[in-house]
């Protein structure tokens, strides 16, 4: 238990633990950080604005991307918007605004000074990006223009259209690129990290395979810093990238780095449905879209069969008819509840068989009557007096297009239906997983020198994580926060010198690496890589999806250990090891998916209470709602590999809340 | 100044401000040439001024001399140059889902004007330098242009080269205020729409010239 | 459905490449091309051959990896999708598909379909940033002040995905909208100003010596762009290397 020190700052008040922190670590002299490597795995928004920041410090940083560029990790795809604490609206916004939203949001499972940390920061995000030349959107007058997203009573969000993770991570990518011309980053594009190499206990390498030639290589530093994302893929099924993967994350976790709060993953409730077999991931609807439209399915089920079988259209259905769920059961917060909340009812509808598409997995998001409230505005507004009714709809139509027109047509690629006239079809999909490598305030694993940032690590966002608050997140930990407390540790290596690559612990890891990839590839088995990754994913979603229950969970953890072992037997991987082999890329990837699934199944199962994303069917109130449970389970469970996912150790971080109260999240 | 030279874009700013140059001096020579439809001694005596004027004789001719031999060589040096930049072409391509003939083959429709300039040398150009300078002997250019309309084979060779030339700057007169920079919201639809008037009108009353003559001789 | 597929497959940047014939059956309109190409994937590792090695990551057309030439269009027959957004409602039953690497001098196939784009790279190094450490200790966000206009066109440019279906289209196979969009991101904003000058004459020295062709306004770049990047990108640039120049 030892082991479990989160080195939070002790002895002053919340709001200076960062500034006296800073004020007291270690520092390296800029002529000693020239002799010193760090390695950064992992380059969207937190590896790669780490990489650069480290870089610009005089670090000797060397990136790996297992894409063809930094600027495609999948920080790229996030749409809505970044939050910072920068009050420009004038609507009461600060640092402990941003910071209590933030830990109530998590449903009061996140650490409250690294969160505090996380809203101090923000601000000083977007001024930095705006230097880099990020073009947010801007008002008439010239200033940086804010919108309001789920969860929050201020407009605190900073947008760059529907695309700013795309223009955050060209930002970073930017900063990259200036110091990789410099000399100062090594980048290794196409490199997939396979281990890392522990000297002495310390993080001093790792192993990594060279998608191109497929060369295993070595490469050494004095401190390496995993920032390779979530493992939302255990779902198969997600909006993460296709080759979005917890490989680096899981090799930190098996040489010794506890891996925390596994369970705590987010689904988020408006993904286009899955619409065959045949697919490959799910596309994801801003969140935006709930402002306006209004979710609901049929209330009589021969509707629903008649919907179904084509012989009736939504838009047929009379008004009386239509049970919009959310507004029934959330008066007070109707179509904006969290996102868990939203997702949670849209699968109880669809269970209780009320699923409007032929898979059942399917609810309307209607347009109509935003449509309508629009134009009967914009008629007032045009001097209309008694419009028709195809005016009104003409003039709504409009403002939705202004608003949501880009999602409009990428929904209407994808599903060939016009959401203008018949509503959209939706339905929650695995999105961000809030659980991560466990680290303490600087950052750092259990394991010396193994660093962990951005969705890697499981600090900031608790049970469930906000919208725009993932991008703050990652750029935080990499421009402003690891740069710093690096430090501290690497102090201590100014007179260790280059790390030798030819020693005993890289033979070993490489050979590890190396056998591993010959069994792939002699192993003469009868499956290929993606059908046991549609198994796990099938298992995941059933049964440690959205709702859980011990009597699912126990079964999962007994059905993923089959499935892992029938894996380790039968999997099938062509081609050969020394040159590009997509699917021996993707049987590694699985491989270790087959065991955090389990892990993640345990972890579900030992936590006994229902909190934001995990959701316990036997800890519920009365009226159906999540009932946390802080008296016991106030904690972050940090699990500690000792061979077996089902051996996994379990450690106790217990959190603690001073400057906030315990609420129960109500949105009735 | 020699970096911007050597550069892709440094280039094809000299191409566009080259065809500039050809754009203004078509346009002149056209103004010329339509005289002979009215008036026989105007276009003799603008004929004539052209052919002995010291300035245009040895200031504007070698311009122009430069600028068709400049826009020539260096398209067909970045034609060259490109046509490398893909060594292996595509097994299937359709290209005319997202550009126009013309912009596609602009050294075809060059190659093409090339052969008729190289014929009209021949059969005006050089004359008149033989006429002026060798032979010191005063040509009617009247008479010339007349009798060489008269053939309706050469008239139809006159003919297909100028839709040649229409093509090339249906896509040139456009491209040239691209390439120096110019595209802008508001002006360069009006630009387009200018230089497809251009590219019309302008061949079109070439042609016209000479199946009036033609027409005039039968 | 069921198609006919006609898809370049060659080992490695040194073999010799060719075109294959696949056939798929059973192909659901619904589906992504890639899904498509997932299923004649799942097909080929089932009979123990090789898969069709391809480019791809998010699948939402943002992250701008998968990169073919389809039936003779970069992202294929649809407008303002990447391959990956293409949807095979877009083709018939029984037709025949091109499948090609996107292809360039300065684009070398590495395997298949998957081509190195590192040119991209390179050029974005030789000076696609602004010089500012990311200390923080900037100026507030809002000390200046941006014209809306100005920073929409900005924006614009900067959507573009890195992709190269502006250099697979090009018949000249130029990099010209790439590098325009990048450079007009900086030039439209004061943050760019400072460095302007160096930045296009290095970023367009990079691209020339990348083997990129040269651009001959053809426009089919500005079509074939998955995100709809504008020419005036390339006539900026133009623009900025003229004032830079003299």
């Amino acid at each position: 238990m030892t082991k479990l020190n989160s080195k939070v700052p002790t002895g002053v008040p919340l709001k200076d633990k960062w500034i006296h922190h800073k004020d007291k670590i270690d520092l390296v002299n800029p002529a000693n950080k020239r002799n010193i490597d760090v390695i950064v795995i992992g380059t969207g928004l937190a590896g790669g604005s780490a990489s650069a920041t480290l870089a610009e410090l005089g670090y000797n940083v060397k990136a790996f991307a297992y894409q063809d560029s930094p600027r495609r990790a999948h920080s790229i795809a996030a749409q809505g918007g970044i939050n910072a604490a920068k009050n420009y609206q004038g609507d009461g916004d600060s640092s402990y605004r941003l910071f209590y939203d933030t830990v109530k949001g998590g449903d009061y499972r996140s650490r409250e000074a690294n969160v505090y940390r996380l809203a101090e920061v923000s601000a000083n995000i977007i001024d930095q990006c705006v230097a880099q030349g990020v073009p947010f959107a801007r008002d008439y007058g010239g200033l940086l223009d804010n919108r309001s997203f789920g969860g929050v009573l201020v407009s605190r969000t900073f947008y760059a259209k529907g695309q700013t993770g795309q223009q955050l991570l060209l930002g970073a990518y930017s900063a990259m690129n200036r110091q990789i011309a410099r000399g100062k980053i090594e980048m290794h594009n196409r490199h997939e990290m396979l281990d890392v190499v522990l000297v002495d206990g310390k993080a001093r390498g790792i192993i990594a395979r060279n998608l191109v030639t497929g060369e295993i290589e070595r490469h050494s530093a004095h401190a390496v810093v995993i920032a390779s994302g979530g493992y939302g893929n255990v779902y198969f099924l997600s909006t993460n990238a296709m080759g979005s993967n917890a490989t680096a994350a899981w090799k930190a976790h098996k040489k010794g780095a506890y891996f925390a709060n596994p369970c705590f993953t987010q689904i988020h409730p408006t993904c286009i449905p899955r619409s065959g077999d045949y697919q490959s991931k799910l596309t994801l609807m801003s969140e935006s879209l709930r402002n306006d439209g209004r979710i609901w399915v049929p209330k009589k089920m021969e509707d629903v069969h008649a919907i179904r079988e084509k012989r009736l259209k939504p838009t047929e259905i009379a008004e009386e008819d239509r049970d919009y769920y959310l507004e029934r059961r959330y008066p007070a917060f109707g179509n904006l509840v969290p996102r868990d909340v939203a997702s949670r009812a849209a699968k109880e509808r669809c269970d209780a068989g009320y699923g409007v598409n032929k898979t059942g997995e399917a609810v309307y998001l209607d347009f109509q009557s935003a449509i309508v409230r629009y134009g009967k505005e914009q008629a007032n507004i045009h001097g209309i007096h008694n419009p028709s009714h195809a005016k009104i709809v003409e003039l709504g139509k409009k403002i939705v297009e202004e608003k949501y027109g880009n999602l409009f047509q990428m929904y209407e690629k994808i599903v060939d239906d016009n959401p203008y006239e018949t509503p959209m079809m939706i339905y929650p999909a695995t999105h961000y997983t809030m659980g991560g490598l466990w680290v303490d305030y600087n950052l750092m694993t259990t394991v010396e020198g193994l660093y962990a940032i951005g969705e890697a690590n499981f600090s900031d966002h608790g049970a469930n994580r906000l919208g725009a608050s993932a991008l703050m997140q990652g750029l935080a930990d990499g421009y402003f926060v690891l740069p710093y407390t690096i430090g501290d540790y690497l102090s201590d290596d100014i007179r260790t010198g280059e790390i030798s690559t030819q020693t005993r612990e890289f033979e070993e890891a490489e050979k590890a690496v190396r056998d591993r990839i010959d069994f792939f590839l002699n192993n003469d088995g009868a499956h290929s890589v993606d059908y046991y990754h549609k198994k796990l994913g099938k298992i995941m979603w059933d049964k440690v999806g959205m709702a859980r229950n011990a009597k699912g969970l126990d079964e999962a953890m007994k059905e993923i250990k089959e499935l892992r072992e029938d894996f380790w037997k039968n999997v099938k991987v062509p081609g050969d090891g020394h040159e590009m082999n997509p699917e021996l890329e993707k049987a590694g990837r699985v491989a270790d998916f087959l065991e955090l699934g389990e892990l993640f199944a345990r972890d579900a199962y030992e936590r006994k209470e229902s909190c934001g994303g995990h959701f316990r069917e036997e800890y519920v109130t009365e009226d159906g709602e999540a009932k946390r449970d802080d008296v016991n389970f106030a904690y972050v469970s940090a699990w500690e590999f000792t061979g077996q996912p089902s051996e996994a150790v379990l450690h106790k971080e217990q959190l603690e809340f001073k400057d906030i109260e315990l609420k129960t999240r109500s949105y009735k | 100044m020699s970096r911007f030279y050597s550069s892709s874009v440094g280039r094809k700013v000299f191409m566009a401000l080259s065809g500039f140059f050809l754009l203004f001096f078509l346009l002149q020579h056209f103004l010329i040439n339509f005289l002979s439809v009215f008036n026989k001694q105007a276009f003799n005596d603008a004929s004539d001024f052209m052919g002995t004027n010291p300035f245009v004789q040895y200031a504007l001719q070698p311009v122009l001399f430069f600028g068709i031999i400049y826009h020539l060589i260096m398209g067909m040096y970045l034609d060259a140059k490109n046509k490398g930049a893909r060594s292996v072409k595509y097994a299937k391509n359709n290209a005319a889902a997202n550009a126009s003939w013309m912009s596609r083959n602009m050294i075809i429709t060059g190659v093409m004007i090339l052969l008729f300039i190289c014929l009209h040398m021949v059969d005006f150009f050089f004359p008149t330098i033989k006429a002026h300078y060798i032979t010191h002997e005063h040509l009617d250019s009247y008479e010339m242009v007349v009798a060489k309309f008269a053939n309706p084979v050469y008239v139809l060779i006159y003919v297909v080269a100028f839709v040649f030339l229409a093509l090339h700057l249906l896509h040139g007169f456009q491209s040239a205020f691209q390439s120096v920079g110019f595209n802008n919201r508001k002006y360069t639809p009006a630009i387009k729409k200018l230089g497809n008037i251009y590219a019309i009108a302008v061949p079109v009353g070439y042609m016209f010239i000479a199946v009036f003559h033609y027409i005039n001789s039968l | 459905m069921n198609l006919t597929l006609k898809i370049w497959r060659q080992k490695n940047s040194q073999a010799e490449g060719q075109m294959v014939e696949y056939k798929v059956t059973d192909i659901s309109e619904h589906m992504s091309f890639l899904e498509m190409m997932d299923v004649l994937n799942e097909q080929l590792v089932n009979k123990g051959e090789e898969p069709v090695a391809f480019d791809h990551d998010c699948r939402e057309g943002i992250c701008g990896m998968c990169s073919m030439f389809i039936n003779g269009e970069a992202h294929g027959p649809d407008r303002g999708v990447t391959t990956c957004q293409l949807h095979m409602r877009m083709f018939n039953d029984g037709d025949t598909i091109y499948i090609e690497p996107f292809r360039a001098k300065a684009f070398p196939v590495i395997k298949d379909l998957v081509v190195d784009r590192t040119a991209f790279e390179r050029i974005q190094q030789a000076g696609g940033y602004i010089s500012v450490n990311t200390s923080g200790n900037t100026q507030d966000a809002n000390a200046t002040l941006i014209s809306k206009e100005d920073a929409d066109l900005s924006m614009d440019a900067a959507t573009c995905i890195g992709c190269g279906a502006c250099v697979a289209t090009c018949k000249n196979a130029s990099a010209m909208l790439f590098v325009g969009a990048k450079v007009s991101q900086y030039a439209l904003l004061p943050q760019g100003q400072i460095e302007a000058s160096e930045r296009v004459q290095n970023m367009v020295k990079q691209m020339d010596e990348e083997g990129f062709g040269n651009c001959t306004n053809t426009g089919a770049c500005e079509v074939e762009c998955p995100k709809g990047i504008s020419l005036e990108n390339i006539a900026r640039m133009n623009r900025e290397l003229i004032k830079a120049s003299v």
